[in-house]
């Protein structure tokens, strides 16, 4: 009844990242089936084991012995994404109370439902790596982990909600549709799950834009000015140019990364060039234009500084997001207290029935 | 079969299930664990479905032009029809599981009674709505209990929240002979549920004999009409526009 009461746009964006969603999928299928028993055999090398299983486009598993380094940089990139999508429910929970009708008022609870779950389930898959989410959340709440830096800008006006599905999705998804082939499988399969339901985010995200940008003329400004905001903070969702980006090269090496930064902001611009001319929105870039020689869009890039500062604490609604997290966080902690309360005295209660019986 | 008493009961119920649900989503990112927000934007989806099918209904049955979204929107707190219970402040999350309960409790008995009634669309609500309402009963009287025989300051919490939303209650069974699901005959099952729920969560109801109402009448708390001009303000600062 909620959630995909709305026509499909036939030229609406998804169908192509959800069919590399697909293929990875099946890929991970014929991988599980031709996957080795059980982990290294004894007396074989554990390091070698790891190596042959990433040459192989094998897949890790919580099981297998894995470089300290590689399991770091795991819990490290899941608990960022797991953190992304906790705090990424806030600027779209912004506008459930006042969702201008009752279709998109259910569609929105729905969406930020599932960012919840996608959280609820990265924290699971990151826990199959020795932490526990507890331990995740504190460091989120203390500000030792990051999220991600897109959620920090405020969403103004109803289009944002358009804005943030169609653009900060979309580039979630370039994203996250090459770690569907990430060497370590519990990360692998969530993201899987994850990205098909993003890709739903996305059409609906598209859908309320193009039901702006097709309004009345307070409509399309709104569409404009949501496009003119969100644009470059979302190529700035893909990090630092690929000079300046940290992380990388090991992340390559291991298969948890599949592209560069860079690679993946080229093919959001080109994704997105096209579905801004079916919305009728103008991409905020002079210098946007095909390029035929490199058969992609040269671009103007984000302001990196901006990113930089951002990140550092710096954005528009840092403390914002921050705040109300760890208010949350403390205003429930009575609460799960007295489940925990609770729990206990009815074990204690179910011990004491069997002692009688 | 079908008479300006089923319009003024699509309307109250649907009523009550938006105003629900427009309080249970001012929950979400809110909620005490993640678990929780979830279940509480599960449990306001299921109220705005239900707000959606009643509206909807009620919309035709007075043959005005009047869909869902205009009468969710285009209506003042006097022409409002839910009872006062749904439209009072979240509180904290013992004030909201209290009133949740309260509400499903009601809704519960009601819906199965309006899957027996003459009228089809509104037999059909009923079928659907009660399934989920037993839900949202299950997930109310469970932390209810969690909370009442939790620690101290839990059922300190809960207890209060007892208090201050019991008197509300009365008003959901206000005498109606004539309409198509007489609330008075709603109570038994009522009182059924939530008096071992409440003895089990070691809480006690209050002796009062407060009752308060007029919600059926279109006589509000203060409340509502913030709440409204919350929900209410892009929808009219766009007058005839599509979303």
């Amino acid at each position: 009844m909620y959630g995909n009461d709305f026509v499909p746009q036939e030229d609406a964006p998804g169908g192509g990242l959800l069919g590399q969603v697909e293929a990875a999928e099946v890929a991970l299928r014929e991988a599980a089936a031709r996957s080795r028993e059980g982990a290294a055999a004894p007396g074989e090398d554990p390091a070698a084991y790891f190596a042959d299983v990433i040459d192989a486009d094998q897949k890790i598993e919580p099981r297998d012995w894995m470089p300290d380094a590689y399991r770091r940089t795991l819990v490290r990139q899941i608990a960022q994404h797991a953190h992304s999508e906790i705090i990424g429910m806030q600027p779209e929970g912004n506008w459930i109370s006042r969702a201008p009708s009752l279709k998109r008022k259910a569609i929105l609870l729905a969406k930020v439902q599932d960012e919840a779950g996608h959280g609820l389930y990265l924290y699971a898959a990151a826990e199959t790596l020795g932490v526990s989410r507890d331990e995740l959340v504190e460091l989120l709440l203390d500000g030792r982990q990051k999220y991600s830096s897109i959620f920090n800008y405020p969403t103004l006006t109803w289009a944002d909600v358009g804005a943030i599905g169609w653009l900060v999705d979309g580039a979630a998804i370039v994203n996250q549709v090459p770690l569907c082939r990430c060497s370590y499988g519990p990360y692998a399969r969530a993201m899987i799950r994850v990205c098909k339901e993003e890709s739903f985010h996305q059409r609906q995200g598209f859908e309320i834009l193009h039901t702006l940008s097709h309004g009345t003329p307070a409509q399309r400004a709104m569409a404009q000015d949501a496009l003119d905001r969100w644009w470059y903070p979302s190529l700035a969702m893909f990090g630092p140019p690929d000079g300046d980006s940290t992380h990388s090269a090991q992340s390559m090496a291991w298969k948890i990364k599949r592209f560069s930064n860079d690679e993946l902001r080229q093919r959001f611009v080109d994704m997105c060039v096209q579905q801004a001319e079916i919305l009728g929105l103008t991409i905020p870039d002079p210098d946007l234009r095909w390029n035929e020689e490199r058969q992609a869009y040269d671009f103007t890039q984000p302001d990196y500084d901006e990113l930089m500062r951002v990140i550092k604490g710096e954005g528009p609604c840092n403390r914002q997001r921050m705040e109300h997290r760890r208010r949350a966080h403390a205003d429930g902690a009575w609460v799960r207290e007295a489940a925990t309360a609770y729990a206990a005295k009815q074990r204690a209660e179910s011990q004491r029935e069997k002692v009688a019986a | 079969m079908k008479g300006p008493l089923d319009f003024t009961l699509a309307l109250a119920l649907g009523d009550d299930a938006l105003v629900a649900a427009q309080r249970l989503g001012e929950w979400a990112t809110r909620a005490p664990e993640m678990e929780e927000d979830i279940a509480l934007a599960n449990i306001a989806l299921d109220q705005l479905g239900a707000a959606r099918l009643l509206l909807s209904y009620a919309g035709e049955l007075e043959g005005a032009g009047r869909d869902e979204d205009a009468l969710a929107f285009l209506r003042d707190d006097r022409e409002f029809r839910n009872c006062l219970l749904v439209e009072l402040p979240n509180g904290d999350f013992a004030v909201t599981m209290v009133k949740l309960l309260l509400l499903a409790a009601y809704q519960v008995p009601l819906y199965t009674a309006l899957a027996g009634c003459a009228d089809e669309r509104l037999a059909a609500i009923g079928a659907k709505a009660r399934k989920e309402s037993a839900y949202h009963l299950d997930h109310a009287a469970l932390w209810v209990k969690r909370l009442g025989d939790g620690t101290d300051e839990s059922h300190r919490r809960a207890q209060a929240a007892v208090d201050q939303l019991w008197p509300y209650h009365h008003e959901l069974f206000t005498a109606d002979p004539a309409a198509p699901v007489d609330p008075a005959g709603l109570r038994a099952d009522f009182d059924a549920v939530v008096h071992p729920v409440l003895a089990e969560a070691t809480l006690t109801r209050p002796a009062t004999g407060w009752t308060p109402g007029g919600g059926r009448d279109g006589v509000h708390t203060e409340h509502l009409s913030f709440l409204l001009a919350e929900m209410q303000v892009l929808h009219r600062a766009h007058p005839g526009a599509q979303w």
